[in-house]
C-alpha cells in the first residue's frame, strides 16, 4: 500500500512538474520507422533547431525534450544508420517521429594519419628539445658531443689525457643530472665518467633536457635536471643508413644502421658503430699524447612491436660494447712500461652488455589510460690503470619501473602512479683497496598534473624510497606553468634529489695525478660518507615575438641548487685529493638570457648569456668551484638554402661559445714550475660545419673545431716527471687539440 | 539448469549493449583552423562534465571523445562548442559567439590548417 502510494505521488508530482514547463518545451519520441506490430524506439538520437545552439539527445525510451523559443522553427532528428528528419514547429507540443533507415553512414568518418609526436600543450616542465636536424649541426660523434648547439649544457673536457667531454648543467656535473636512456636510467655508477661517449650520435633520434627537478617517475637521483635520449626506432629509422667520419688527427668512425620491418607489427634493427684512433697526436710537444688512441665497437639489436589497434606497444634492446682506450706519453707500449718507471702510460677497458625490455599498453577504449612496464638489466666492466695506479669496477644493475596512467573526472586531471626496484652491485678495487658493495631500492610514486588548456597547469610527485644506504626518505617534485599573456610562459619549480655518490668513478680524472686520496669521514654509509641529498628551485620566462615581420623569442630563467649535505671533492691541495661530508653551504646559482630569432628566410641566430655562482665551504673556507667559468657567452648562426624537390640542399653552421676568467685549484704551494696561475684568462671556442645534401639519400659534410687555434698551453704539470710528486693532469680549462677539420658521408634508403 | 544459465547470459549481455556507456567513444567535425582553436574546443568540451576525454586534431578537424554517457550526450558537447563560438555539424554558433574568437581563429573565413603561424 505504501509501495503504491509512493510511486502515485513520485509520478503525480513529475506530470504536474512537466506541465508546468510544457509551455516552454517540445517534446517527442523517436521511433525506427517500419511496418512491424511493435515500434522500436530509438535511443541516442540528435534532436536539435536548425542553426541554432540548442540540441539535445533521446534518453533510452526514444523520448527527448527541447526547449521552444520561437526564435528557430525547424527541428532536425537524426540518427547514425538512418535518414535525418526536419519538422517545422511553430508552437511547443508533443511530436512522435519516425525515421526511415538509410543505407548511407550519416556521418563520414575521416582517416588521417596522425604526426608521430604531437604535443598539444606546453608543458609545465622547462623542455628543450634537440631533434635530429639539430643533431646534425655537431656531426662528431656521440651523446657527450651533441650538446655543442645548445646553450642550456656546458661541455668540458673532463681531464688532459682521455679527451673525454663532460657535461654540466645548472653549473653541476653530470653526476647530479639523471641521463636517461627512453626514460630508463642509463649513464651511472660507473658508466659514469665514459658512459655519454658509449651511445653514437647516429644512434639518437633526439634529446629531450629538463632543467631544474626532474618528474619523480624517473627515480631520485636527479637534482640539477634531466637529460633523456630517445634512440632511433626499427619502424622509423631508415632501412639502410651508413654514415662515415674522419678528422685531421686520426679519428676514424662508422656507423651502419639496417633495420627491416618484419610483419605488421614486428619491427627489427641492427646498428654497428666502430671508432677507432691509431694516429699519435702531440701538438703541443709535452711528449702526452693529445688525445687516446681507441678503439670502440658497439653493437646493438632493437625489436619494435605494434599493435595500435589492441594498444600494445614494446620494445626489446640488448647492446653490446667493448671499448679500449690508451692514455699517456707519446712512445709508451703497454707491453713494455707497464709497471715500470721509466715511461707513463695508462689504459682504460671497458666491457658492457646491457638489455632492456618495454611494454606499453593503453586501453582500447580509453586513449588517456595505460599501463607502462620499463625493466633493464646492465653490466658493466673497467679494467683500467693509470700509470702505477689501478682502477677496476664491475656493475651490475638492474631496474624495474611500473606506470600507470589515468586520469580523475577528465584529461584535465591526469596522474600517474607506480613502483620502482633497483638492484646496483659494484666491484671496486683501488689499487689495493676494496670498496665492493651493493644498493637495493624499492620506491612508490604518486604524479598528479593539472592543465586547464588555457593559462595554468602544474605537475605535483611525491615519491617514496627505501634503500639499504640511504635509508627511507620522501621525494617531492613540483613544476608550474602560467600563461600571463599571450605567446609567453612563466614557469616555476622544486624539488628534491639524493644520491650515493660513486667518488672514484664520478672523479677518475684525478688518478693520472701525483695526488694521495683520502677519504677523511668514516661514519657514513657510502664509502664511508653520508648520502647527497639537495633541494633545487628555479624560475623561467619565456616570450615569443614578432620583429620585423620575423619571429623570435627571449628566455630567462634562474635556478638554484641547495646541498643539504654533498660530498665535497677538495682537491685545493696540489698533493692531494680529500672527499668529505659538507659542512657550512654548497650551493649553486645559474641564470641564463637566451634570444633566438630568425634574421632572414632560413637563417636563424641563437645567443645566451650565462652566468654562474657555485661555491663551496671547502675545509679551509668558502671557494668558488674550481673550473667553472662564471660568465659565458654562447651564439650560434643557422643557415640553410631552400630544399630541392630531390631534397638537395646547402647547411651552414658556425657556433661560438666564449668563457670567463676560470679559478684553477690551487697550486701555489708547488715549487715555482709546477704551479698555475690563480685564474685561467678568457677565451672563445669557435666552429663551423657545411652540409651539401645532393639527394635524400646523399649528404657530405666539412667542418673545423677550435677554429680559433685556441689551446691550454700546459694540460699536463710535470709532464717532464710524469713519476714525480707534482706530476697532475686533472686541471684542464681550454681545449687540448688545436685546430682540426673533419669530413664525413650520410648514405640512406 | 542450463536454459536458465544461458537465459541469464544472454540479459547479462543485452543488458550489458543498451546500457549507457561510462567510456563511450565519440567522434565528430567541429570546425576550426589552428593551435588557438584546439585549445579552445578542447578546453570547452571537457568543460562538460562526464566529458573525459578530448582530442582535436587540426587538420581533420575531428574531435575524439571519450564520455560518460551516464552524465552527458555529444548534444551537450556540441551544444559547448557553440557557445565558445565552434560551429558543428548540427548546431551553429551565433554571429556574436564566433566574433568572440581570436581574428586569427576565423575559420568561416578559410578553414585551412595554418597551425604552422601561430
Amino acid at each position: 500500500m505504501s509501495y503504491m502510494f509512493r510511486c502515485a505521488v513520485v509520478s503525480s508530482a513529475i506530470f504536474f512538474s512537466s506541465l508546468g514547463f510544457s509551455q516552454e518545451k517540445v517534446k517527442g519520441k523517436v521511433l525506427e520507422k517500419s511496418n512491424a506490430e511493435s515500434e522500436l524506439s530509438l535511443s541516442g538520437a540528435s534532436v536539435y533547431w536548425m542553426n541554432s545552439q540548442t540540441g539535445t539527445v533521446t534518453d533510452d525510451n526514444g523520448s527527448f525534450e527541447i526547449e521552444y523559443t520561437g526564435e528557430y522553427k525547424r527541428l532536425i532528428v537524426s540518427y547514425m544508420g538512418f535518414e535525418s528528419d526536419t519538422l517545422t514547429i511553430n508552437e511547443p507540443k508533443t511530436v512522435s517521429i519516425r525515421l526511415k533507415a538509410s543505407n548511407e553512414l550519416n556521418e563520414v568518418v575521416v582517416e588521417q594519419k596522425r604526426d608521430a609526436t604531437e604535443k598539444a600543450f606546453l608543458t609545465p616542465q622547462n623542455v628543450v628539445t634537440i631533434n635530429s636536424a639539430e643533431l646534425l649541426k655537431a656531426a662528431c660523434c656521440n651523446l657527450a658531443e651533441s650538446f655543442e648547439t645548445n646553450p642550456s649544457i656546458d661541455v668540458n673536457l673532463s681531464d688532459g689525457l682521455t679527451g673525454t667531454k663532460q657535461i654540466q648543467m645548472l653549473g653541476l656535473t653530470s653526476p647530479y643530472l639523471l641521463i636517461t636512456q627512453e626514460n630508463i636510467p642509463m649513464v651511472r655508477g660507473a658508466s659514469q665518467a665514459y658512459g655519454l661517449t658509449f651511445t653514437p650520435g647516429t644512434w639518437i633520434e633526439s634529446i629531450q633536457i629538463s632543467k631544474g627537478a626532474g618528474s619523480v617517475v624517473n627515480g631520485y637521483e636527479s637534482i640539477s635536471g634531466q637529460i633523456n635520449t630517445e634512440l632511433v626506432k626499427p619502424l622509423t629509422d631508415n632501412e639502410l643508413f651508413v654514415n662515415g667520419y674522419g678528422n685531421q688527427n686520426g679519428r676514424y668512425e662508422l656507423n651502419t644502421h639496417l633495420n627491416k620491418k618484419l610483419t605488421d607489427k614486428w619491427s627489427t634493427g641492427l646498428y654497428i658503430h666502430g671508432n677507432k684512433r691509431s694516429q699519435r697526436e702531440d701538438n703541443n710537444g709535452d711528449g702526452f699524447l693529445d688525445a687516446p688512441l681507441a678503439d670502440q665497437i658497439n653493437i646493438m639489436n632493437r625489436w619494435q612491436f605494434q599493435d595500435p589497434e589492441k594498444g600494445w606497444v614494446s620494445f626489446f634492446n640488448v647492446r653490446f660494447l667493448n671499448d679500449e682506450k690508451q692514455i699517456g706519453q707519446l712512445d709508451y707500449e703497454p707491453e713494455l712500461h707497464n709497471n715500470g718507471s721509466d715511461v707513463w702510460g695508462g689504459e682504460i677497458d671497458t666491457r658492457r652488455f646491457d638489455s632492456s625490455v618495454k611494454v606499453g599498453y593503453v586501453f582500447p577504449n580509453l586513449p588517456f589510460q595505460s599501463i607502462g612496464f620499463q625493466a633493464s638489466y646492465s653490466n658493466h666492466l673497467q679494467d683500467s690503470y693509470f700509470g702505477k695506479r689501478s682502477y677496476n669496477i664491475g656493475h651490475e644493475s638492474i631496474y624495474t619501473n611500473l606506470i600507470f596512467n589515468s586520469i580523475v573526472g577528465d584529461t584535465r586531471n591526469k596522474f600517474k602512479t607506480g613502483l620502482t626496484f633497483a638492484y646496483d652491485g659494484y666491484d671496486e678495487q683501488v689499487s689495493i683497496d676494496d670498496y665492493s658493495r651493493s644498493d637495493r631500492s624499492a620506491g612508490a610514486f604518486f604524479e598528479y598534473g593539472y592543465e586547464n588548456l588555457e593559462k595554468l597547469s602544474f605537475t605535483a610527485g611525491l615519491r617514496i624510497d627505501t634503500h639499504n644506504r640511504l635509508g627511507t626518505y620522501i621525494t617531492p617534485r613540483f613544476h608550474l606553468r602560467y600563461t600571463p599573456w599571450e605567446r609567453a610562459s612563466l614557469r616555476g619549480s622544486f624539488g628534491r634529489g639524493k644520491r650515493a655518490a660513486n667518488i672514484f668513478t664520478e672523479n677518475q680524472q684525478l688518478f693520472s695525478s701525483a695526488r694521495r686520496i683520502a677519504i677523511t669521514d668514516t661514519g657514513g654509509s657510502v664509502y664511508g660518507l653520508d648520502p647527497e641529498d639537495a633541494w633545487n628551485y628555479g624560475a623561467s620566462f619565456l616570450q615569443g615575438f614578432t620583429f620585423l615581420g620575423r619571429s623570435g623569442n627571449i628566455s630567462i630563467d634562474f635556478y638554484r641548487t641547495d646541498f643539504k649535505n654533498q660530498v665535497v671533492v677538495d682537491w685545493e691541495d696540489p698533493q692531494e685529493v680529500s672527499f668529505y661530508n659538507l659542512e657550512g653551504d654548497s650551493f649553486s646559482n645559474s641564470f641564463q638570457f637566451e634570444i633566438d630569432y630568425e634574421l632572414a628566410t632560413n637563417f636563424e641566430i641563437r645567443t645566451a648569456y650565462k652566468y654562474y655562482d657555485v661555491k663551496v665551504d671547502y675545509r679551509r673556507g668558502e671557494l668558488q668551484k674550481p673550473l667553472q667559468a662564471q660568465n659565458r657567452f654562447f651564439g650560434n648562426l643557422a643557415y640553410e638554402t631552400n630544399l630541392k624537390n630531390n631534397g638537395a640542399q646547402w647547411r651552414f653552421d658556425f657556433t661560438l661559445h666564449t668563457f670567463g676568467k676560470q679559478r684553477l685549484p690551487d697550486t701555489s704551494s708547488n715549487p715555482e714550475s709546477y704551479r698555475f696561475e690563480e685564474f685561467a684568462s678568457p677565451y672563445s671556442n669557435m666552429n663551423a660545419q657545411i652540409t651539401k645534401v645532393f639527394s635524400k639519400s646523399f649528404e657530405v659534410y666539412v667542418g673545423g673545431e677550435n677554429l680559433g687555434n685556441t689551446t691550454q698551453q700546459v694540460p699536463v704539470l710535470g709532464a717532464n716527471d710524469p713519476f714525480g710528486p707534482y706530476f697532475d693532469t686533472s686541471i684542464v680549462y681550454a681545449p687540448i687539440m688545436g685546430r682540426m677539420f673533419y669530413a664525413g658521408f650520410r648514405y640512406r634508403i | 539448469m542450463r536454459k536458465i544459465l544461458v537465459v541469464v547470459i544472454l540479459a547479462l549481455v543485452s543488458q550489458m549493449a543498451v546500457a549507457q556507456e561510462k567510456n563511450k567513444k565519440v567522434e565528430m567535425q567541429v570546425a576550426g583552423k589552428c593551435e588557438m582553436c584546439k585549445a579552445r574546443i578542447e578546453k570547452a568540451a571537457l568543460g562538460v562534465k562526464g566529458v573525459k576525454y578530448a582530442l582535436w586534431d587540426v587538420p581533420s578537424h575531428q574531435l575524439s571523445l571519450v564520455l560518460d554517457e551516464r552524465k552527458t550526450n555529444p548534444m551537450q558537447v556540441k551544444m559547448a562548442l557553440v557557445e565558445v563560438g565552434h560551429d558543428t555539424k548540427e548546431l551553429k554558433a551565433t554571429d556574436e559567439a564566433y566574433n568572440s574568437v581570436h581574428p586569427c581563429c576565423q575559420y568561416r573565413e578559410d578553414s585551412n590548417d595554418d597551425s604552422g603561424h601561430h
